[in-house]
């Protein structure tokens, strides 16, 4: 365990990608759920996830940026093996996920990943103490002797800090802080060791000053255990503090993915350089003035612009091009990439700052 | 007997408290608060969970739950003592007529059976006494105003996004063109481009029609964004009254200063901290300073209660400004 310390830095990654062999590696992933009509026609397709690609380190941290119903979710629960893939491959180590059986689908959620939900309080049972909802994936995963499970649970809670164990093991949900459920949760993500934690707005319904607390345990859970973190978010703020690689997406796509410094300032993307520009630091001036957005709203994702998904709000956007051919991923520099027609030679680049 | 004050404020509170009666005991949500608020300006109240922010909201809109026991203080407003009104006349003249409100669950405050244009010119309807087909035509030049196309008027809630829902609602909150909106927590549910855009909406609004806000929020960076003066609450009661220039560059309060030492931004190296511990229970809380426990500046005075020191213009609740007095 790492020593208590109060403050919380910004992640800084060294010049080459994170060492170690890949633990997920996702390859041109599709995720479509069929539409139907009266429970036979079909009509269409919600194109949820749809064309991503992106492989994960071992004790790698990355986040996934992106609004509301561009597909981040679905690509998650697919990653914990609850959607079913409609095209594309997702390799855990060596196995496919596409192939798995039920039994070793089922050994690949309960043992191998870990879900943290957005919402600590409606994530736990109300009606399970502390000790029983950290016991049953024990339970779950055939782990039969009592004391041994007991061990675990207790140490699992002195490691998310809930400390006096004594003081929480026989509390109720509604009992305890929405920081202190929220460990419980990441606890129970915690508690059959997995190689992958997958964090979904871990922190967005808590306090400020609680929400740096969960991301310092996070961070320090990622180290000690070398653990790797998928952090899904839609605040670009608190991703420098907790994850080494950028991935936003639009619609389905993955628009722009970069270190987490590079992203934040040199942004190419201009969804990318949209969702800086409409966050907010806190400065009185902001109060003073207006601030740019795109018009419009994202895309239906059952009929997507046909494209650059972004090119309807895009005010770079070239006609004859942006309109009609998807952008290839076009690599600015080692490891940052971008799915942008304007970054192709035959184009001139946008010039944000005017 | 209505008194009037020789304020020409747009809003005064002086003392108000709301305590409300659980099987434990008296929860005192809102214990001793005191602000003032100018015409078209605005003020961010800052909080954490249950400090009490969102009661407050309730004390000065008259919106009390059934549990509610002590309701005293004084609230002027636009030069009336609004608390020595009955619940009708308040009712009457003062909601929804003088200010209104933007609840926290703003996404669910919709009528799920009801047109959205019914709901958005039913006020005016009970307030102004318009008929339906005038209502309507206030309704559609507020959706212009908060920029929704007019057809969604005929549309009901499911069928609409979060942005459009919450920007319904703010159009409701408008149509009998208060002086004052009260919006708690207006964007917590929205994403970061509809939530941008809502604020450049309410600014908008704010230069057109001289609105006031009291924007209630937890989040203190996107309330940078409405923000003419900050008021931040802790355990029931303001701890700092500040304008937005200072409060933003250089905090008083000890718990200020922790607060603003938590926002991540994307720019800078700056280690982010955490106050350590949590809020004291609103049901029994401490003698003293309420923030004493966590204080890293706390001393011998802090047992005692702290008074509001002034220091140049900006209120602060806290012994180490005595010297100011």
């Amino acid at each position: 365990m790492t020593d208590e310390s109060m403050t919380l830095g910004v992640v800084q990654v060294e010049g080459q990608k994170h060492e170690g062999e890949n633990v997920l590696d996702i390859r041109d992933l599709k995720v479509w759920f069929e539409l139907r009509r009266f429970g036979f026609a079909r009509t269409g397709f919600v194109h949820a996830v749809d064309g991503v690609s992106f492989e994960l380190k071992r004790g790698e941290a990355i986040a996934i940026v992106g609004e509301s119903g561009c597909g981040k979710s679905s690509l998650m629960k697919t990653i914990l093996g609850l959607n079913e893939i409609t095209d594309g491959e997702i390799y855990y180590n060596d196995m496919r996920l596409n192939e798995m059986n039920k039994k070793t689908l089922r050994w690949y959620r309960s043992t191998q990943i870990g879900y943290v939900q957005q919402d600590p309080y409606g994530a736990l049972p109300p009606f399970m103490t502390v000790r029983r909802i950290l016991e049953e994936p024990l339970v779950v995963g055939g782990m039969k002797d009592k004391t041994e499970r007991l061990d675990r649970v207790r140490q699992a809670m002195e490691e998310v800090r809930l400390i006096p164990v004594n003081d929480y093991i026989n509390k109720f949900p509604h009992q305890i802080s929405g920081g202190q459920q929220q460990r419980v949760v990441i606890a129970r993500a915690l508690i059959q060791n997995p190689e992958i934690i997958v964090a979904d707005e871990p922190v967005s319904m808590l306090d400020a000053s609680v929400r740096v607390e969960v991301l310092q345990l996070m961070r320090a859970l990622q180290e000690d255990h070398n653990i790797s973190f998928i952090y899904i978010t839609h605040d670009l703020s608190t991703v420098r503090y907790f994850s080494e690689y950028i991935f936003v997406m639009y619609a389905g796509r993955i628009a722009e993915k970069a270190k987490q410094h590079d992203l934040l300032t040199n942004p190419k993307h201009p969804y990318t350089f949209a969702l800086l520009t409409a966050t907010s630091e806190p400065d009185y001036e902001n109060a003073l003035g207006f601030k740019e957005v795109p018009p419009g709203e994202p895309p239906s994702l059952v009929q997507p612009p046909k494209g650059c998904r972004f090119h309807p709000r895009c005010k770079y956007a070239i006609s004859g091009i942006c309109d009609a051919e998807v952008p290839p991923d076009i690599t600015i520099e080692e490891g940052h990439e971008v799915a942008c027609w304007l970054y192709d030679e035959r184009y001139e680049e946008p010039d944000f700052a005017a | 007997m209505v008194t009037t004050s020789a304020t020409d404020k747009l809003l005064r509170i002086e003392d108000l408290k709301l305590h409300f009666n659980v099987n434990q005991g008296v929860v005192q949500a809102v214990d001793g608060v005191d602000f003032e608020l100018d015409n078209n300006s605005s003020v961010v109240i800052l909080g954490e969970s249950g400090c009490g922010k969102s009661s407050l909201a309730k004390a000065i809109l008259r919106l009390l739950p059934r549990n509610a026991g002590t309701y005293t203080g004084k609230v002027w407003f636009g030069g009336q003592d609004v608390m020595q009104l009955d619940d009708e006349a308040f009712r009457r003249n003062v909601r929804w007529v003088g200010m209104s409100m933007v609840p926290q669950a703003a996404l669910n405050s919709l009528n799920p059976v009801l047109r959205i244009g019914d709901q958005v010119a039913e006020p005016v309807m009970v307030h102004h006494g318009l008929k339906k087909d005038e209502a309507w035509g206030m309704a559609r030049r507020m959706f212009q105003h908060v920029g929704v196309p007019e057809d969604f008027l005929i549309r009901y809630p499911f069928e609409l996004s979060g942005g459009m829902r919450q920007r319904s609602v703010i159009a409701m909150a408008l149509v009998t063109l208060p002086n004052l909106i009260i919006l708690d927590e207006p964007t917590s549910a929205l994403d970061l481009l509809t939530q941008a855009n809502i604020f450049n909406v309410l600014k908008r609004l704010k230069e057109e029609f001289g609105t006031s806000y009291i924007l209630i929020t937890h989040d203190i960076a996107t309330s940078s964004e409405l923000a003419e003066n900050v008021a931040v609450m802790y355990a029931g009661q303001l701890v700092e009254v500040s304008d937005a220039k200072r409060f933003f560059t250089k905090p008083l309060h000890p718990y200020s200063e922790k607060l603003m030492a938590s926002v991540p931004r994307l720019h800078g190296n700056a280690e982010l901290e955490f106050i350590k511990g949590s809020p004291p229970s609103l049901l029994n809380p401490p003698t003293g300073c309420r923030f004493k426990a966590r204080c890293p500046h706390r001393f011998e005075k802090c047992d005692e209660d702290p008074p509001v020191f002034i220091k140049d213009g900006i209120k602060v609740r806290c012994w180490l400004y005595e010297e100011n007095l």
